[in-house]
């Protein structure tokens, strides 16, 4: 264990009377609650995190936030490992395990980073110029450059974590709490509106965090406590710490991750790790800061170059100082902050800044303080190949030019380019940016949607007037929404130090060495893109920023380039010669931090992934030993095997009582749709294909609907139940789609109609009882309904008792088979199920699933939607023209005037006989005419469905074949992947083609 | 104009003098004020397009107007997917071209495309599925091209990260397999076609918007463009996700909706998929880039939309998807998301066609799918325009068919996978 040999004794948000133990690269280290991996590993000086993604340079922290290029790890290991964590926002825990990525074999000694020396041969895009030839040996290049890319590795095991979602409405939603959102949430809190507050970090403050600025005369954080205090305090106020607010979409809905648990580490915790919410927000206060810019100069990238703030963090936050010396390089007056903190710690600070000399109150009160400042001159590079040992510096020339270097050793250098706001979740919103020429940043121009902004992120640096400009906004939104409560006075920072000097737009420091001779000036440290990149792609036409994005990889690391972007395109209009604005910006793209998936899924995993529809008699079904497929969102029995019976075996069992005894089937999974109103027939004649004006009250009729291209959509019975009102049943699968394609044609081609919808598909069980004796078991358990053939014919329906429960009954088939379909309310299906099972013991009766089904059906030659058709069918193809009614209107009707849909060599329905009555053709097969040696071959159709039939003790199969009701007799041919299958083309129908045993 | 060949020698050369000598990828240059074709639309297909027409058809005075940026549309906003496992023949046929066009083009073009012939997968979750599936592998191998099945355990021999327990919601039945298809870098499309474009000599005019059609007796004869009036008798529009707009502005109404379609990357990582992956029953379609992130797609926003944003919804059942699909996915994090715009025929299949005017030519609809047929398209289109007729492989994808009823309706291999 080392000791933290760079942690100050004293000072800081961490609490040094709890140590944490943890491991990075199986070396044991010490931190204390408070800290992040990054600033526990500073502490203990550790200066190589990682390695980069192309040329592997050793790599530092470099921020102490959301942006950090560099610091990537992977955490812990097994099932709970991730990858790609940012050390710098990794809350320490006790037994944290992390590790360096994309390093071999370590971070320290990586060989990989031999590719370094070749770098001049590899400039950004050189994989578009080579690995082309030979062309055998592409999958081998590529093999080699999927191994180098990617950065940590994806657990090995299924998450053993559990994520949520949450839904959320408010009145005002801030994002961010530092100074400027916390003024602004306590005055909207203030005002009685239902307010949300969220942070990334673990607690409020924001940069207040890690500065030593005053609020009300007192420390800064004393007044943060306060106001996070009152705020807790008040009922409509939701304050949601470790909340990044990633992505902002359309009609003020935002999305935000909690992370619930991570500051836990691995633990059997019952929560939910992370926490996906969605919040429709009435308006939007941004209040989400600025992030610092850095400088670029040669070798910019080491470990120990920092940005200024990030440095001011980690001593003021974490006590963390790990410099004996200091270097901090600006363009602008913020930085001087930084110079004076590591004074105050008693550390020899230089000050390069690239302004000339000029008297402000930055400068005088660090003269003062000890500061030695160094103007006109710039950090032009860095010595110490594994750690920052000392800069180079040179003046500015009369030309402008850089003269003479100097060395001064340092072991930190603090860099500031200025700041961008971090407009980022506005840009998402729709809102504009424009370049503010004074401060040199992007900053919000014109919003898209309902959202303010406040402080850095508007470009308000000043911690005065972001307190000013968040209660100002907070106040005046909510009063826009008609909240006015009393609140208190303002809080005020102090005076804002005048005299400022505007930031210098310098970002780009040229050296001796030029800056195009190879890596060295670093521009987005993650993905290696250097100004030598910058100035290829602008060279070569890529000089568009989306162009120079996608072409150098300029800001599509995991940062998605939040210290990158703007000095690459401020490197850009230097090499366009234009202004700034002119060159534009990249999009912003959400989310603003990676998300974790499982967040994102939520509770829709697993068997939650989609809705489960059990029908009120599976728990028979399963007891019964059944084996169940999915059916869109269903669980429908597919069998019911008996002892040791195979899938073959129960099917032929199942076929062979149907036909002979009694089947008995749950279909209750039909889509099942009461249709009422006065114009409930006219809106039928428009729907189906045939006519429903002259259907009798108590019978039934089968209906096939198109669509508005005339092809085959849904088919199913429809009866009558009343003058006004019919039941209608669909396929399994197409109830919703018709259901919506009703109520669509409804409620915009036709809302005159008076017509209402209702599903009832799960309000009603339906219980099929098939074959010879089904009439009399029926007999057996109901006795208000006559059962004869007279009295109750095929397609009619009767209501009465069945097993004492009030029913429908419906004598419909679809096994040509005598046969019923009992409909019950769905509470006593189990009842009448069971029922009918006792009373057809002496039948045995047989509960037969959806393959005897489709078996029985396909003997008959009758359709299955969806197979038998596809979306290019039409009734004509199926030979069911006769009943097109020529007497009305139909939605589809003239699509099937169509020249294509007139033509006689269609595709139609026929059966195929096999030459081998055993052989079963695939479903799915493609029929040929005439055989070739090789492909291509001819295509005249394909079979829909085939199955053994074990009442005609042969194959049995369906099929769409061109001109097929002209080619019966035919011998036909279907080339299979070892041997082809010969057939004849027939009548589709198989089994009792006269219809004999239809009434039993 | 001389230029430098792209090649490993190249590259090491150019090493020595800073990499400070590479000519322009393409010229940018003002327009002319008239030429022989005009493409509108400088997407993949656009400037498939104009080097086809180059290098077929010696037609090499083109121009190729972009409102913005080239390769900026769907070229830069799709999963990159190539296959062409398609069930209709004449689908087959065009997305077969296109793919045999892939398989040599990085050195036709002297441009690594990065196409990358990782298979692809369609998975099966149910019975349907299956019949499904079975009948689009027989259709596809009495064409020609290449197409399997895989059993489950086949297909956890090939991506162990696969879940194939049956004790899942949706448990995986099966699978084809296209070893054929794969991925290539979709920007490099764009750009390798531009460059080798402007190499015949074909002028690439980006930031250059048309406004309208110039129209004499009937005909088109050029176009009106943010850059001034640009004369052409033939003008070839190319522009997923607008075409409808640019086509009112000729007077004619295509059979288009326009939807968002919506793709996301996860942050980089070391090798885990090493195919592509899709599956139309639990939504969502994967693959692994070079670069290591994982690539998602899925299905479409409902409703219309011009913008290229879509909701995040789709993002959330996606991601369910493929964390049902690959559960050590969980953990992983999605780093970018975006949308695109696509333009969808009612039987998602596109249109290259000739139009009701003379001397104006659309290559649109291509729905979600495509990237995949970016050089085939290009190709066909080219021939339409140089000649004034479709070639054979595109006489099916005629305008005309939405009044015969020629459709070829692609939905079932639209419906999410594409």
């Amino acid at each position: 264990m080392k000791r933290q040999r760079y942690r100050m004794p004293d000072g800081g948000r961490i609490d040094r009377s709890q140590p944490l133990h943890f491991t990075f690269n199986d070396r044991s280290y010490q931190g204390y609650v408070g800290d992040t991996l990054a600033s526990a590993l500073l502490a203990n000086g550790v200066a190589i995190i990682g390695r980069s993604f192309k040329y592997h340079r050793p790599r530092g922290v470099f921020s102490a936030g959301a942006e950090e290029p560099n610091a990537l790890v992977q955490l812990e290991q097994g099932s709970h490992t991730q990858p790609n964590l940012r050390a710098t926002q990794i809350e320490l825990y006790s037994g944290l395990k992390a590790e360096s990525i994309n390093c071999w074999p370590s971070v320290d000694f990586d060989l990989w980073s031999l590719i370094g020396l070749f770098g001049r041969i590899f400039p950004a895009g050189f994989y578009y110029k080579t690995f082309m030839t030979p062309n055998l040996l592409w999958p081998i290049y590529e093999r080699i450059i999927r191994q180098a890319a990617g950065l940590g590795r994806a657990p090995s095991d299924p998450d053993p974590d559990r994520y949520e979602n949450i839904n959320t409405h408010c009145d005002i939603l801030i994002i961010g709490g530092g100074p400027s959102g916390l003024s602004a949430a306590l005055k909207a809190g203030q005002s009685g509106a239902r307010v949300i507050l969220a942070d990334e970090q673990n607690e409020f403050g924001g940069a207040l965090l890690g500065s030593d600025d005053e609020v009300d005369g007192g420390p800064a954080l004393d007044w943060v406590e306060k106001t996070v205090g009152e705020l807790e305090e008040m009922a409509e106020v939701r304050l949601l710490p470790r909340t990044t607010i990633f992505g902002y979409y359309n009609h003020n809905f935002l999305t935000a991750v909690e992370r619930v648990t991570d500051h836990l580490g691995v633990s059997d915790d019952p929560l939910p790790r992370q926490r996906s919410w969605r919040i429709r927000a009435r308006q939007v206060i941004l209040a989400s800061g600025a992030i610092e810019r850095p400088m670029v100069f040669e070798n910019n990238d080491r470990p120990g170059v920092m940005l200024a703030s990030a440095a001011s963090t980690y001593a003021n936050r974490y006590g963390v100082c790990f410099a004996k010396r200091v270097v901090v390089f600006t363009n602008n007056d913020e930085a001087y902050r930084t110079a004076l903190i590591f004074k105050k710690f008693g550390i020899h600070v230089s000050l390069v800044d690239v302004r000339p000399e000029f008297n402000g109150d930055w400068p005088r009160k660090a003269t003062a303080a000890g500061v030695e400042i160094i103007f006109n001159s710039a950090v032009t590079g860095t010595r110490g190949r594994r750690k920052v040992k000392g800069v180079n510096i040179s003046a500015f020339g009369m030309d402008g030019n850089l003269g003479e270097t100097r060395h001064l050793s340092c072991d930190l250098l603090a860099v500031s380019g200025g700041w961008n706001p971090t407009v980022h979740l506005y840009s998402q919103s729709g809102g504009t940016l424009t370049y503010d020429k004074q401060r040199m940043c992007l900053i919000p121009e014109k919003a898209g949607q309902a959202v303010n902004v406040v402080g850095a992120a508007k470009g308000t640096f000043e911690l005065e007037r972001c307190l000013k400009e968040g209660a100002r906004e907070g106040a005046r939104v909510a009063k826009n929404l008609d909240f006015v409560g009393s609140g208190s006075v303002r809080s005020k920072s102090k005076t804002v130090l005048e005299n400022e000097q505007p930031l210098q737009p310098k970002w780009l420091i040229p050296s001796r060495k030029h800056p195009e001779g190879g890596p060295s000036h670093f521009v987005d440290l993650q993905t290696d893109v250097t100004v030598a990149d910058i100035a290829l792609a602008a060279r070569e036409g890529y000089d568009s920023v989306e162009h120079l994005k996608r072409y150098t990889t300029l800001g599509m690391g995991t940062d998605q380039g939040k210290t990158a972007n703007i000095n690459g395109i401020s490197i850009l209009s230097g090499i366009r010669g234009e202004e700034l604005p002119s060159v534009g910006h990249t999009t912003f793209r959400p989310p603003y931090t990676p998300v974790t998936f499982g967040a994102l899924a939520g509770r829709q995993v697993g068997q939650f992934l989609d809705p489960l529809r059990r029908t009120p008699i599976h728990h028979w079904h399963t007891r019964a030993g059944a084996v169940f497929e999915n059916v869109g969102q269903w669980k429908r029995p597919w069998y019911y095997p008996v002892l040791d019976e195979d899938m073959n075996d129960a099917v032929v069992r199942e076929c062979r009582s149907a036909r002979k005894s009694i089947g008995i089937l749950d279909a209750s999974t039909l889509g099942k749709i009461e249709i009422k109103g006065p114009d409930a027939a006219d809106f039928l004649n428009l729907i189906y294909v045939n006519s429903w004006n002259n259907l009798e009250v108590g019978r039934c009729r089968y209906g096939l609907m198109l669509g508005e291209d005339g092809m085959v959509m849904d088919d199913g019975v429809t009866s009558r139940m009343a003058e006004d009102r019919f039941f209608m049943t669909t396929t399994t699968g197409g109830a919703a789609r018709v259901y919506s394609w009703l109520e669509e044609w409804l409620q915009t081609e036709w809302p005159e109609m008076e017509v209402y919808l209702t599903s009832v598909t799960e309000n009603w069980a339906t219980i099929t009882l098939v074959g010879p004796n089904s009439r009399k078991l029926l007999g057996e358990l109901t006795d208000d309904i006559n059962l004869d053939l007279k009295s109750f014919p095929f397609m009619t329906w009767r209501e009465g008792k069945v097993a004492g429960v009030p029913a429908r009954v419906f004598r419909v088939s679809f096994t040509g088979d005598l046969s019923f379909e009992i409909n019950i309310p769905a509470r006593y299906a189990i009842s009448v199920w069971t029922a009918c099972m006792t009373a057809g013991e002496k039948y045995a009766i047989t509960p037969f699933g959806t393959e005897a089904m489709h078996v029985l059906r396909a003997e008959k030659g009758y359709i299955v939607v969806g197979q038998e058709t596809d979306g290019t069918v039409t009734p004509g193809d199926l030979g069911m023209e006769r009943m097109l009614s020529k007497k009305k209107d139909f939605i589809g009707r003239r699509s099937l005037a169509r020249v294509e849909t007139l033509r006689s060599d269609r595709k139609q329905l026929v059966g195929l006989d096999t030459e081998d009555p055993s052989t079963v053709i695939p479903i799915g097969s493609q029929i040929v005419a005439t055989t070739k040696k090789r492909p291509p071959m001819d295509m005249i159709g394909y079979v829909t469905s085939s199955y053994y039939s074990p009442n005609l003790k042969r194959s049995v199969a369906l099929a769409l074949v061109k001109s097929g009701r002209n080619r019966h007799g035919e011998r036909v041919y279907l080339p299979m992947e070892n041997g082809t299958i010969s057939a004849l083309i027939c009548n589709p129908v198989f089994f009792d083609p006269e219809g004999e045993r239809l009434n039993g | 104009m001389s230029r430098s060949r792209y090649s490993i020698f190249s590259l090491a050369r150019n090493a020595y003098s800073h990499h400070r000598n590479w000519p322009k990828a393409w010229r940018s240059p003002e327009p002319k004020s008239a030429y022989d074709v005009i493409i509108v639309g400088g997407g993949g297909h656009g400037l498939a397009t104009a080097y086809y027409l180059a290098k077929e058809h010696g037609l090499t005075n083109v121009a190729v107007l972009e409102k913005g940026w080239i390769g900026g549309g769907n070229t830069g906003r799709n999963t990159t997917i190539i296959r062409s496992n398609y069930l209709w023949d004449e689908s087959a046929a065009i997305y077969e071209k296109s793919l045999q066009l892939y398989e040599g083009l990085s050195r036709e073009l002297n441009y690594n495309l990065m196409v990358s012939q990782r298979g692809v997968l369609n998975l099966a979750h149910n019975q349907h599925d299956l019949h499904e599936l079975s009948r689009r592998v027989s259709a596809n191998r009495l064409h020609g091209i290449d197409s399997e099945i895989l059993s489950p355990f086949q297909l956890k021999e090939m991506v162990p990260i696969l879940n194939v327990s049956p004790d899942v919601r949706f448990p995986v039945l099966g699978a084809s397999l296209q070893r054929r298809g794969g991925v290539a870098r979709h920007d490099a499309v764009a750009w390798g076609f531009a460059r080798a474009a402007d190499a015949r000599g074909v002028h690439i005019i980006q930031n250059c918007e048309v406004k309208g059609f110039c129209r004499e007796e009937g005909r088109v004869t050029g176009v009106e463009t943010t850059k001034g009036i640009i004369k052409s008798p033939k003008v070839g529009v190319v522009v997923a996700g607008h075409a409808g707009v640019v086509a009112e502005m000729a007077g004619l109404r295509l059979p288009i909706e326009s939807h968002p379609l919506q793709a996301l990357v996860s942050e980089p990582l070391k090798p885990l998929l090493h195919t592509v992956i899709m599956s139309g029953s639990v939504h969502v379609y994967v693959s692994q880039s070079d670069k290591g992130e994982l690539i998602l797609g899925a299905g479409i926003d409902a409703y219309n939309s011009y913008a290229q944003r879509g909701s995040i919804r789709i993002i959330e059942d996606m991601i369910a998807a493929a964390v049902e699909l690959f559960p050590v996915f969980s953990r992983l994090r999605m780093m970018r998301q975006w949308g695109g715009i696509v333009d969808i025929c009612p039987d998602a299949s596109p249109i290259i066609s000739k139009t009701p005017i003379d001397g104006l030519y659309f290559n649109c609809g291509w729905g979600t799918g495509g990237f995949k047929a970016t050089p085939g398209s290009g190709w066909a289109f080219a021939h339409t325009i140089a000649q004034d007729r479709p070639h054979a492989i595109n006489e099916a994808f005629g305008l005309d068919r939405f009044i015969t009823g020629a459709l070829i309706d692609e939905h079932g291999a639209a419906a999410v996978s594409h």
